[in-house]
């Protein structure tokens, strides 16, 4: 390979602030939600650079889970996002200021 | 370098590059674009390191199913198009924490001396991956598979919200 873990842990570091980033600084729900993928992706990747480096398959496991985990979470925040939209609301996240009521 | 290491450093840039375009690109289309290019070769760096079942499994799972369906909502909703990169102004703050962020992680991950030796070269057969999955693993297989059930009771519920006429035509 000849690649150390400490790189494998920087790539995945740099992915992990770039969807931080990501869902920081953008106002569509939507964006906010590929953000989130992209740090989930990036906690895979160091679980598997892990795994390869302690020679065991756990990490490659946890990285199984970890996609689930982000299926689930697509899921229900787009069905979330079609619902506001039905009913009325925009896709932009400073709208988003109510926990009840309207 | 081997040849092994050299797609790890292509790999990790295509996959970075895609993620910073789709992270700053206003259209919404564009980002997904971006981002289904950062998801596949993240799969690619995933057989890379050894684990061509997770790998495999980013490919399908990500950018086939969960980046179509962001597409596809982007589709139905006409979410509001903008045109190039999102403005400087708005990205400087998230950057300079983002990049504090990378420090201290980079300065954390450096700490150890056993994280300079390089890697071995290793493939796990995806048997043995499902193997500890079942085995050990079993209680969190379960814990996922009730957790999307739950989100898929979530997401028919939200689909299926009627209209309230008592209440001004809002839906439930």
């Amino acid at each position: 390979m000849n690649v150390p873990l400490s790189h494998v842990l920087a790539v995945a570091s740099l992915l992990f602030v770039i969807g931080g980033v990501c869902a920081v600084a953008r106002r569509s729900v939507l964006m906010i939600l590929v953000g989130v993928e992209f740090m989930l992706t990036a906690a895979s990747l160091a679980f598997v650079g892990g795994a390869l480096a302690h020679g065991n398959l756990d990490g490659q496991a946890a990285a199984i889970l970890i996609m689930g985990l982000a299926a689930a979470e697509a899921a229900l925040g787009l069905a979330l996002l079609v619902h506001a939209k039905r009913g009325g609301a925009t896709a932009d996240i400073d709208g988003y200021d109510r926990l009840g009521g309207q | 370098m081997t040849a092994l290491g050299a797609l790890f450093y292509l790999l990790a840039a295509v996959m970075l590059a895609a993620a910073g375009l789709a992270a700053t690109r206003r259209n919404p289309i564009h980002a997904v674009c971006c981002a289904v290019i950062a998801f596949l070769a993240s799969g690619g760096l995933f057989a890379v390191l050894g684990a061509p079942l997770p790998g495999a499994l980013q490919v399908v799972v990500y950018a086939g199913a969960i980046m179509v369906l962001f597409l596809f909502i982007i589709m139905l909703l006409g979410l509001p198009v903008g045109a190039g990169p999102l403005p400087a102004a708005r990205l400087a703050l998230p950057a300079v924490l983002g990049a504090a962020t990378f420090v201290s992680l980079f300065v954390l991950a450096g700490a150890d001396p056993a994280g300079r030796l390089p890697l071995p070269a290793a493939t796990a057969a995806p048997g043995n991956v499902g193997a500890v999955l079942f085995g050990d693993y079993w209680l969190a297989v379960e814990a996922v598979s009730i957790l999307l059930f739950a989100a898929l009771a979530a997401v028919l519920l939200l689909g299926k919200a009627k209209r309230n006429p008592t209440d001004g035509g809002k839906p439930a």
